[in-house]
């Protein structure tokens, strides 16, 4: 494995270090993976694909695939925002807004989960003015975009964040010289070299929201064919399926080359989002 | 084009420019645009800042506010009485077990897998890093079930694992290693930057100097990574004692037995009859993310001193 510029490389420990590492990566991840493929391959093709495909799965993946899109692009959008705003302005209560971005990703999301369905329902401080508008957050796919937009809030701002930190404050210069007003400059200067970053954290909370379970059991209700996201899926057909579990691996396989596609995908636009970071 | 003045003369050649400036007795101001050019209006600012401050208190602080403000509805008397239930000490000690074997254990692996990744060159890294960001996005649901095929009564390992007499799934070990599972990235993510950016420089110094390799890796690799550990492990911990979905699946979630702090939130949850005491449990978790962001962002200051002090 050692390649040869290792050879003048005096520092010891490489074996044991590397050995544990994959040691450790297998015991966690591999084996494991091993163990969901050996179960999917120990059923018939046709048996399957009914169970990864059937019409309450095929539901769910619509409901997580659509809600992650929607809640990734509200983080996006926002995201992008506060990231600006933290950036470039001063105002009071900068330093707490920046330190509150990270709280999502520190909140257990059982706890997530809890005070958001209390928040939305009828009598909560946000549900008690929404519902009588009709908007209803508790029991409805709104209600998963809203988790999963809080669950995914800090990717996209902590992306951005330190691309704007390093903007080169001379090619601003340069567009304003040239005649270029504060709109233009941002729309045709700015903003191309932000797509990159803007895109990878969109990626990384669309991921998030994918995989995403905890949150959403409290607030979504869990309604086949309407609410169900495709974790609970899984963890419904496990419960209900007696010790057999067959019933879970359709749709956990599904899922599982879904994460695999997208780390790949996220991988490859950091590679790209860090060619713009160079100077 | 309604080009700003100071835009004109940059259209003058660059050779030409030293000559008529020497002819000038004046220096010529610097080229710089004008101010409003550059800055959007205030006006602009202002709002832009609102509808962040607006969208921030409405994801982020209401959210936060409302757990303890629903924990005390029941007033302080009920709020003690939750948190003072036998099953919610028993499930703070299952928590604080749980993260006291999955956290150590975790760090072991980011500190080994940092060294090997950060300090060495071998084909196949990339495909080692990508299996150390699995974690961040395989559903935790996932994972506990892959668990459960493996050491589930009808796993593969199941049989074997009876017959010795071994329960994982449905008790402590399998709540461990759900909880590995989902945190183990959190200390060699952090780390792996760092050990990388400072390259082996002093290591082989140090080396050359006659020190052993262990003396080298703990006195001088260590100490220059130590605030990043600390933080990979603060990280690392929150993350441990706050898993839900991956352990809710390897657990029996039978209160006061196999719940954990998460899982008790949520039983407690669907029982209606107390509706104030799974905040009041919430409570202790979210102080800890509290906690984990107060130390995240005393880090934070004190690098940025210690940069600025370079």
């Amino acid at each position: 494995m050692r390649t040869n510029s290792n050879k003048s490389n005096p520092l010891p420990g490489f074996g044991i270090t590397l050995g544990f590492t994959v040691l450790y990566l297998s015991v966690l991840v591999l084996i494991p993976i091993v163990a969901l493929a050996l179960k999917a391959l120990s059923l018939s093709w046709s048996e399957l694909w009914q169970l990864a495909t059937n019409a309450r799965a095929m539901a769910a993946y619509r409901l997580s695939l659509g809600a992650s899109f929607a809640a990734a692009l509200l983080n996006a959008a926002f995201g992008s925002l506060l990231a600006w705003v933290l950036v470039r302005y001063r105002f009071p209560g900068r330093r707490l807004l920046d330190g509150l971005v990270d709280f999502p990703f520190a909140l257990p999301t059982a706890v997530a989960g809890l005070t958001l369905a209390n928040l939305f329902s009828e009598h909560g401080w946000l549900g008690r003015f929404l519902v009588p508008m009709g908007i209803q957050g508790q029991s409805t796919r709104l209600g998963v975009v809203l988790a999963l937009t809080f669950v995914g809030l800090p990717f996209s701002v902590r992306t951005l964040q330190p691309l704007l930190e390093n903007l080169d404050k001379a090619v601003e210069e340069a567009a304003a010289i040239l005649g270029a007003g504060w709109l233009r400059t941002f729309v045709s200067v700015i903003a191309p070299t932000l797509l990159p970053a803007v895109l990878t954290g969109f990626g990384l909370a669309f991921a998030r929201g994918l995989g995403e379970y905890g949150s959403i059991v409290f607030i979504s209700g869990n309604l086949p064919f309407q609410t169900e996201i495709a974790p609970t899926l899984v963890v419904m057909r496990l419960d209900s399926g007696g010790f057999d579990y067959t019933g879970a691996v359709g749709v956990a396989l599904v899922l599982l080359i879904f994460s695999f596609a997208l780390l790949f995908t996220l991988n490859w636009l950091q590679g790209w989002s860090e060619k713009f970071q160079r100077p | 084009m309604n080009l700003p003045r100071s835009a004109k003369a940059c259209s003058v050649e660059p050779p030409a420019r030293p000559s008529a400036r020497s002819a000038d007795a004046t220096p010529p101001a610097p080229l710089r645009p004008p101010r409003s050019s550059i800055q959007e209006p205030p006006l602009a600012k202002w709002l832009l800042i609102g509808v962040a401050g607006l969208f921030a208190a409405v994801f982020l602080l209401l959210p936060l506010v409302n757990v303890f403000a629903q924990a005390f509805s029941a007033g302080l008397a009920g709020y003690r009485a939750a948190l003072t239930d036998r099953d919610t000490l028993a499930a703070i000690r299952l928590t604080l077990l749980v993260a006291a074997i999955s956290v150590p254990l975790n760090v072991v692996f980011g500190v080994a897998a940092s060294w090997a990744i950060a300090k060495f060159d071998f084909r196949g890294k990339a495909v080692l890093l990508t299996f150390i960001d699995l974690p961040f996005s395989v559903s935790p649901v996932v994972a506990g079930l892959m668990l459960i095929l493996l050491y589930g009564a009808n796993g593969l390992l199941g049989r074997w694992l009876e017959a010795h007499g071994l329960a994982i799934i449905f008790a402590t070990p399998g709540m461990v290693l759900a909880t590995m599972f989902v945190t183990f990235p959190f200390v060699a993510r952090e780390l792996i930057p760092i050990m990388q950016d400072q390259g082996r420089e002093q290591e082989e110094a140090a080396l050359t100097l006659g020190a052993s390799g262990w003396q080298t890796f703990w006195h001088v690799s260590l100490p220059s990574v130590k605030w990043g550990l600390f933080y990979g492990v603060i990280l690392c911990n929150a993350r441990a004692m706050g898993e839900y979905g991956a352990v809710s699946v390897v657990s029996s979630k039978i209160a006061g037995k196999t719940d954990t702090l998460p899982l008790l939130v949520e039983n407690l949850y669907n029982d209606v009859s107390h509706p104030a005491a799974p905040f009041a449990v919430a409570t202790l978790l979210a102080l800890l993310a509290l906690a984990t962001l107060a130390v995240k962002t005393c880090l934070e200051w004190k690098s940025r001193r210690m940069r600025e002090q370079v």
